[in-house]
């Protein structure tokens, strides 16, 4: 028991002391507690930063390897690009050379050659250099005529003033004017005058042979013209012998006025051309051309129908004076024009004196 | 004009004959005087008995006709309007060559004013017998038909065309030998219309193998012949290459820059185009005008000249045989004419044309 009041004794400082001691450790729990604390989060704290940084690095990997595959794809297709425009700029430059040798081939032998067109050149100048000279030589042909022509002019000018002035000429007795005695040799226009040939007086124009209507030869006949032959009958020729009829009677039957017969005298349309005149004169008379038209036409307004006979084939257009030269005999038509016969037209111009009253 | 109307229906003849030349000469000198002709209601009666009377009334009659129509297109109309083209046609077809002349020459002066009045000429069937006109051996006559087809030919295309279908280039050809310097103008004036067109109406003209011939036109002593001939030859060059070839082939280069040597002034201007026009095609036909010495004699045109539309021409030619490649500039550098064309476009007294072609 006394250990037991010792223990109680004991227990109360006992409880103060594990109280005491308990509450110390409490203390130090606490702070034990946050060390540990700290500790561990610290710790984790750098477990977590190692994974994060692990997975930093890891990702970092990753990417990397990925930023590596995309840019070597970018690079490919660079390089690809490039390369495509190396080889393009490489045709090019070939493809240049090539038109760069056939476009000079071209020109030289199909569309421009030099030496060709030199020597076109060539030629031209020389055909203009003969055009030239052919036409100096036919300016130079056509100055020679025209003076040779002025020459042949002055000449026949000077040879009709010679014919003119032939009685110039100098006889024996009268030395002429061009034949001085002072001079030593006689002028040239003498020798002119010598060889010139008398000029006659301009004969009266032989009047120009008219044209002899039917109706002018009555009246343009003279009774005392004469047959006009170019050439005069010869002077010596023998005369002709007598006994000669009385001379105004041979005039009078040598030009008596022809008497046509009436068939000649009248031309065959005497009347249509006398109706034709006529209407001229009057027509002439008119102010102005246009023939009055009768009102009456202003009612002629309704189509004509024909009739039956006329608008049938059969039978049709058979009028009174209509000619079928189909059916005509001899293919010719009634003669309407007659010969003339020539029994009054004789009358009183025969010498005998048959049928005249005495 | 009261007076004379009835002496046209005289019974005389004569007084016919007389009373329509007397008319004639009227209508002639004025062309009021033409207009009262035109009033007084002459030309019915004078075209209706242009038909029917002699050789001496159709004459005075064609010549009244031909008087009133060549002063003003109205009064060539109001002829045309009055039926005289049947009887000048009509006319055409007589025997006697003055009537013909005279007609023809009437026919030539309506064709002349405008386009539709030369229609109205070919309509009436002139053509063909202008073209048989052509054949007679009257130099009167052959010079008016050819100055008529000239004056039709010259409005367009389809009459040129109808001229040619006639056959007329033909014996218009022929007749460039013909000595008589009056009928060569005519010739080569026709000609030229004709070909001026187009290019195939040019080519027929050329097919006629008229070079070389023409070329001696180009050295004949009257001036306008020369003026005729280098616009013939300019208006076939100006239409294409192979023509201009053919042309400076045939040397006709070196014949019109002698041309142009001996004339002056205006008769020298269709030869300097004629020139341009050539060396404007290609440069090889530009190289041929200078070693043809083209361009020394241009630029002697250039420094002589005195009027400004020769001047402008010539400053444009040089410019054509320029333009190409650096040789053929320095060919016409060469002959010291910049100078000259710098001084030209400077001077306030040239024209803007001239400026302006100076400046090319």
């Amino acid at each position: 028991m006394a250990r037991l009041a010792q223990l109680q004794q004991r227990a109360a400082l006992l409880a103060h002391q594990f109280y005491f001691r308990n509450s110390v450790v409490d203390a130090f729990r606490k702070k034990e507690n946050d060390a540990a604390v700290t500790i561990q989060s610290w710790y984790r704290g750098c477990k977590v930063r190692t994974y994060i940084r692990y997975l930093h690095r890891v990702a970092t990997v990753i990417q990397k390897w990925w930023r590596s595959y995309l840019g070597k794809k970018c690079y490919q297709r660079k390089i690809k690009l490039a390369y495509h425009d190396m080889k393009m700029n490489i045709y090019n430059a070939m493809a240049v050379r090539i038109q760069k040798q056939w476009r000079g081939y071209k020109i030289r032998k199909y569309c421009f050659n030099y030496y060709c067109f030199k020597a076109y050149l060539r030629a031209i100048s020389e055909t203009n250099d003969a055009v030239r000279e052919a036409l100096d030589e036919f300016a130079e042909m056509k100055e020679r005529e025209e003076k040779k022509a002025d020459l042949e002019r002055e000449e026949r000018k000077r040879d009709y003033e010679a014919r003119k002035m032939h009685y110039l000429l100098s006889t024996k007795q009268i030395p002429g004017v061009y034949n001085s005695p002072f001079r030593i040799n006689p002028d040239p226009w003498e020798l002119r005058l010598q060889n010139a040939k008398p000029l006659t007086p301009p004969r009266p124009k032989a009047r120009r042979k008219r044209v002899h209507h039917l109706e002018s030869w009555l009246a343009c006949t003279s009774t005392r013209s004469f047959p006009r032959t170019h050439i005069l009958p010869p002077i010596n020729r023998k005369q002709c012998q007598g006994p000669f009829r009385d001379i105004s009677e041979v005039l009078a039957q040598r030009y008596k006025p022809l008497e046509p017969t009436l068939r000649v005298a009248e031309p065959i349309t005497t009347l249509k051309e006398a109706r034709n005149e006529f209407r001229k004169w009057d027509s002439a008379k008119n102010v102005q051309e246009n023939i009055f038209l009768p009102f009456s036409s202003y009612h002629k307004n309704r189509k004509y129908i024909p009739s039956m006979h006329l608008s049938s084939k059969y039978g049709s257009g058979h009028r009174f004076r209509d000619e079928n030269p189909a059916k005509w005999i001899g293919g010719k038509d009634f003669q309407t024009i007659l010969p003339s016969f020539g029994l009054f037209s004789s009358y009183g111009k025969l010498y005998s004196k048959a049928g005249h009253i005495l | 004009m009261s007076l004379l109307r009835p002496l046209l229906l005289d019974v005389v003849p004569t007084i016919q004959q007389t009373a329509a030349l007397a008319l004639g000469r009227l209508a002639n000198y004025n062309d009021d005087l033409a207009e009262a002709v035109v009033k007084g209601d002459i030309l019915p009666q004078l075209v209706y008995s242009l038909a029917e009377q002699n050789r001496f009334y159709k004459k005075a009659a064609a010549f009244v006709l031909r008087a009133v129509a060549k002063h003003s297109p109205q009064l060539a109309q109001a002829i045309v309007d009055c039926g005289a083209l049947d009887t000048l046609v009509i006319c055409l077809e007589d025997f006697d060559p003055g009537v013909k002349e005279a007609a023809a020459w009437a026919l030539g002066y309506i064709a002349r004013h405008n386009s539709e009045l030369s229609q109205a000429v070919v309509d009436a069937g002139a053509v063909p017998l202008l073209v048989l006109c052509i054949q007679e051996p009257e130099i009167a006559l052959k010079r008016i038909a050819a100055s008529d087809l000239s004056d039709i030919s010259k409005h367009s295309p389809e009459l040129a065309q109808t001229v040619v279908d006639a056959g007329a280039i033909a014996h218009l050809a022929q007749m460039i030998l013909n000595p008589d310097a009056k009928l060569k103008r005519q010739v080569l004036s026709a000609l030229s219309q004709i070909a001026k067109h187009s290019v195939d109406l040019a080519e027929m003209v050329v097919e006629a193998e008229i070079f070389p011939v023409v070329l001696t036109c180009l050295k004949d002593k009257d001036e306008y012949v020369k003026k005729n001939a280098s616009t013939l030859i300019r208006e076939i060059a100006k239409h294409t290459p192979e023509l201009s070839q053919l042309i400076v082939n045939a040397g006709g280069v070196a014949a019109v820059i002698d041309c142009i040597g001996s004339c002056k002034g205006n008769i020298r201007l269709p030869g300097i185009m004629m020139l341009g026009y050539v060396a404007a095609h290609s440069e090889n036909l530009a190289m041929a005008v200078i070693i043809s010495k083209g361009v020394p004699q241009l630029s002697v045109c250039l420094s002589e000249e005195p009027e400004d539309h020769i001047k402008a021409a010539t400053a444009w030619a040089l410019a054509q045989i320029g333009r190409h490649t650096p040789e053929h500039a320095r060919a016409v550098a060469v002959t010291n004419i910049l100078p000259v064309l710098l001084s030209l476009y400077m001077s306030p007294e040239s024209s803007e044309d001239l400026q302006v072609k100076a400046s090319a």
